[in-house]
């Protein structure tokens, strides 16, 4: 669940981290004006949407008087980013900036644990950062089961050259927002820009948290204290008709899981899943330059009629010329079953399986049955021996003459 | 439409039988069995999802009930002892 900023920088603010003066959230622009004014000096407002390009949208105004911040205010509340209202608009102090920084913290999937990050060039995409100027950058892993040392962010810091009285206060800084990162259940803890201002102090000028989902119950604490709802669903953006209807096919049957629908623009439609399976075979249907029509996840043994339906909204989405059904080997997943799912469900919109499924690569239970089933409607499959990437490279290819 | 995976054949009298139409019933975890009337029926909408787990078998006299798979080499699972 992702936070808006105002959120965020109110954690941060709990925890201890530095933010800009005054900063509060305001729902009108008379608020807006009363927060500048107890604020007395030129002020930032800010839109509180949970999108990206604000600055570009114009969601970001600057105004040195409170009459200034009205103006500004009421042009932000009544503009839309990428689709989405604001909620508010946050107001706060603006001072000079002699350098900006980057700190944050997320999971490493690859080491299986967190990951700081530090770097001296803040205020810009860290991962053109990373790119461009690696010399730059510092990561660190950290364990989750071992108490927090403020050793640990004082490497980090100190990796990109950074030291004196600069060092220890950015290792104050580090270290609260990893503490504050395994305390809370996230999946992103991020301060870009942390800027050092001309008096010398740091302060966090946008920050951006991600809750774990399935954290939210345990963090129902902080929640009430950040007033959000622990029910609320943050998505980046409202779900389409398609994603709605893939929650209706999911939640149609109790038996397995069809989930996780998102809508993408491409041609392939893809019934994916098993164990992270679903990640690794969309990125490596984009690696072979395939433009997958959809995300999803299956598994857990979905029934005949889920696989069918699920099928079915894919291919009845314009635009898509094929299905790729692939998983990871799969044991509590019956291969007949989903096979059985998805050709029923091309056959019941009137095609013929052969055609429409590109490729059927779901090695596992009863994969001898399942196999029988793509046999029998002439459909391409292949077992274990090909891998997920290979089988995705194989659907793609199919796509070219499509 | 017709399910196109699996077909279940139950032998007349048997099905004519309350004791075991309700074990049937009972037993299929897919819901392919259903009393209407008194009467055994075969729920048609739930034929695919079969599972093959041969509750059904075991539930009703040996020879009495078929499940035929529709596809591959023709395969009807019946219990013969």
């Amino acid at each position: 669940m992702r936070f808006y900023e105002f959120e965020s920088k109110k954690l941060f603010g709990m925890k201890g981290i530095p933010l800009p003066s005054g900063s509060r959230v305001a729902k009108s622009a008379a608020e807006a004006k009363e927060i500048a004014a107890s604020i007395g000096g030129p002020v930032v407002l800010k839109s509180q949407v949970l999108s990206g390009g604000r600055m570009k949208a114009g969601g970001v105004l600057f105004a040195d008087t409170p009459d200034e911040a009205v103006a500004a205010a009421e042009k932000i509340l009544a503009l839309e980013i990428n689709g989405h209202a604001p909620v508010g608009v946050l107001v706060e102090g603006r001072a000079p900036i002699d350098q900006e920084y980057y700190v944050g913290v997320t999971w490493d999937g690859f080491a299986r644990q967190p990951v700081m990050i530090f770097s001296d060039m803040g205020g810009i995409d860290i991962e053109e950062v990373a790119e461009k100027h690696p010399e730059h950058i510092a990561k660190r892993n950290f364990s989750t089961l071992a108490p927090f040392s403020e050793f640990m962010a004082k490497e980090l810091v100190a990796a990109v050259g950074v030291s004196g009285g600069e060092l220890n206060k950015l290792t104050q800084i580090t270290t609260r927002l990893a503490r504050t990162f395994i305390e809370h259940g996230l999946t992103l803890a991020e301060i870009n820009p942390l800027a050092r201002l001309a008096d010398g102090t740091f302060v966090c000028l946008d920050g951006h948290v991600d809750m774990e989902d399935e954290a939210r119950d345990g963090q129902k604490a902080l929640l009430a204290k950040l007033e959000i709802d622990p029910q609320e669903k943050r998505q980046a953006r409202p779900p389409t008709k398609f994603e709605q209807d893939g929650v209706v096919v999911d939640s149609a049957d109790h038996r397995g899981v069809a989930g996780n629908v998102v809508e993408f623009d491409g041609d392939l439609g893809l019934v994916i899943g098993a164990g992270g399976g679903s990640l690794t075979l969309f990125d490596a249907v984009r690696k072979h330059g395939g433009r997958p029509a959809n995300y999803c996840e299956i598994g857990g043994n979905p029934s005949v009629s889920k696989a069918c339906n699920l099928t079915k909204l894919i291919l009845s989405k314009p635009g898509v010329k094929k299905i790729a059904v692939m998983m990871n080997v799969v044991s509590n997943t019956r291969v007949d079953i989903v096979a059985r799912g998805v050709v029923k469900g091309c056959v019941e919109l009137g095609f013929d399986p052969a055609e429409k499924i590109a490729i059927f690569r779901i090695p596992g239970s009863w994969e001898g049955d399942g196999f029988q089933i793509l046999e029998h409607y002439g459909v391409e499959y292949c077992d274990r021996s090909v891998s997920m990437f290979e089988a995705a490279g194989r659907a793609v290819a199919k796509m070219k003459d499509a | 439409m017709a399910a196109l995976f699996i077909d279940v054949e139950v032998d007349a009298n048997i099905a004519k039988d309350a004791d075991i139409a309700a074990k049937l019933v009972e037993v299929c975890p897919v819901n392919i069995f259903a009393k209407t009337n008194g009467d055994l029926q075969i729920v048609e909408d739930n034929l695919d999802e079969c599972v093959l787990c041969e509750l059904c078998l075991n539930a009703a006299p040996a020879g009495k009930v078929k499940v035929k798979k529709l596809y591959g080499p023709k395969q009807v699972l019946v219990r013969k002892d």
